[in-house]
């Protein structure tokens, strides 16, 4: 087996890692709007990556992050939906990256690689960025996680009990913002949401806790990695979008069992 | 009634939702072992009122005192919880924290759910759901129940046996309660004082002195009536106050 192939399993495997106690809450929340908008400010990020001369990676990490922030501290405040605050902040950025682009000729920024990603190409450094990060995520996940699953049930009954909804609410989408900017290069901006939710629907019908949906999605993940980047190895698929096909594959294979058992 | 000071008190508070203003200088006082019900229209505030008293919504005027020695239980009116969440009862109960098994069976029997300890959170009727949180309030042994249309739902026997419910709580742990309700009758012969919102509070008291008052008569028509009819059935009296607000 090649180096790169044995980076990009090890990169995809720590992004299936992550994906999968991330992934929950955004099924459980309905956050899949979040990520998405989320993902499509990073083509500013790359920009500012490129720009600044700094791994693009960190670029993303900051405007993802700062749109985050922005966000859960201006939604709930003048009146318009959150998803409507999030499209307005999310898109502007896109599309001020996207002239960032045409204006700085010098940057650029390769527009099919940012859409679809390349993890074939991640290098040593990035596989050991990518691992910080997403232990980290899932390190503060944990931390919280009890916490975390109360807001999810229901903020008012969270404050009522004594805790803070809007702390944990914070720190959802700043490991949201981060997860992006990890799996940015791996599975692109197209997908990224894609990674997340799968597999933890996938996962669903399995699990009867939540701690064991996170396992299954997990498990899920990392095999959809596998599978996708074999896919790519002997048939020459593009590897993001198998990875993606192979964890759709495992959606529906265990929403029909769980039908069929139903 | 008692010289103990009120549990919680809410003086002339005030909240707004961008320009709309949800509730126009409330006062409300909750003294130890009362069962309080909040009534009026939708959109009259009942919800913004308890939230605001449990601190879930920011006051733009006046303030929450609140006894040293409160402890809420608070039940929302639902869960946002999904069908995507695989969770049991038993496991949703844990999550209140600082409670052992035997404290959830407990509170499961209390409310009469002890046989869906096991059940999936996702599959219960509203009803279930709604002794479910009441049971999640009951384990951090509350003096102090706030609950929002706990009887959502139910038909007029289900509500009966719900005030029935809270009785015996009541007897069991002396907890106050708060709650919001929609129907009128019941809630006449089960509360000791009924709180008649309306953005402001249109009227208060005992709930034979509120069904009397023209602004509840106003606010509920013929219904009133009926409650009224309902009421002269077999309730005793305790002279409560009867605080009459300024309209404005």
């Amino acid at each position: 087996m090649d180096d790169f192939l044995v980076r990009a399993l090890l990169a995809g495997l720590a992004i299936a890692f992550a994906a999968a106690p991330l992934g929950c809450f955004v099924v459980w929340r309905k956050m899949a709007y979040f990520g998405d908008a989320t993902a499509h400010s990073s083509l500013l990020g790359i920009a500012l990556g490129l720009a600044l001369a700094i791994p693009l990676m960190f670029g993303v990490a900051i405007v993802a992050g700062c749109v985050a922030v922005t966000v859960s501290l201006s939604s709930g405040r003048n009146g318009f939906a959150a998803d409507t605050i999030l499209g307005v902040f999310s898109h502007s950025a896109l599309a001020l990256g996207l002239v960032m682009a045409s204006l700085l000729p010098d940057l650029r920024i390769d527009l099919l690689e940012t859409l679809l990603g390349d993890i074939l190409a991640v290098s040593q450094t990035d596989v050991a960025y990518i691992w910080a990060g997403a232990v980290s995520i899932v390190a503060v996940l944990v931390w919280r996680w009890r916490s975390l699953l109360n807001t999810t049930f229901s903020p008012e009954l969270m404050i009522a009990e004594g805790g803070s909804a809007r702390f944990d609410k914070l720190l959802l989408t700043l490991a949201l913002a981060l997860f992006v900017a990890l799996s940015i290069q791996l599975v692109g901006v197209l997908l990224i949401t894609a990674m997340l939710i799968l597999p933890a629907a996938a996962a669903r019908t399995m699990a009867n806790s939540p701690e064991r949906m996170v396992g299954f999605a997990a498990i899920i993940g990392g095999c959809a990695i596998a599978f996708g980047l074999s896919a790519s190895w002997f048939w020459d698929t593009p590897a993001g979008p198998s990875i993606i096909l192979a964890a759709s594959l495992f959606f529906l294979a265990t929403s029909s069992l769980g039908m069929l058992r139903a | 009634m008692t010289s103990a000071p009120p549990l919680i008190e809410a003086k002339n508070i005030s909240v707004r939702a961008g320009r709309k203003l949800l509730l126009e200088n409330v006062s409300v006082t909750i003294s130890g072992g009362e069962i309080v019900t909040v009534i009026g229209p939708n959109g009259g505030g009942k919800t913004t009122l308890l939230r605001a008293l449990v601190g879930a919504v920011s006051l733009s005027s006046g303030v929450v005192i609140k006894r040293p020695d409160l402890r809420v239980g608070y039940a929302p009116q639902r869960l946002m919880i999904e069908a995507s969440m695989p969770i049991t009862v038993d496991r949703f109960l844990a999550l209140a924290g600082s409670n052992t098994k035997a404290d959830r069976i407990s509170a499961l029997e209390r409310t009469d759910t002890f046989h869906l300890r096991q059940t999936s959170m996702a599959s219960l009727s509203g009803g279930e759901t709604q002794r479910v949180l009441i049971a999640r309030a009951l384990l951090r042994k509350p003096n102090l129940l706030i609950l929002d249309e706990p009887t959502q739902g139910l038909d007029q026997q289900g509500e009966e046996d719900f005030y029935a419910l809270l009785r015996g709580i009541r007897a069991g742990s002396g907890a106050a309660v708060l709650m919001v309700s929609h129907d009128l009758h019941v809630v006449m012969a089960g509360s000791d004082r009924v709180i008649c919102l309306n953005g402001h509070v249109c009227c208060s008291g005992a709930p034979e002195t509120v069904s009397v008052d023209p602004t509840y008569l106003n606010l509920f028509g013929s219904r009133a009536s009926l409650a009224l009819y309902q009421h002269h059935h077999g309730h005793s009296h305790d002279g409560h106050d009867h605080s009459d607000h300024d309209h404005g």
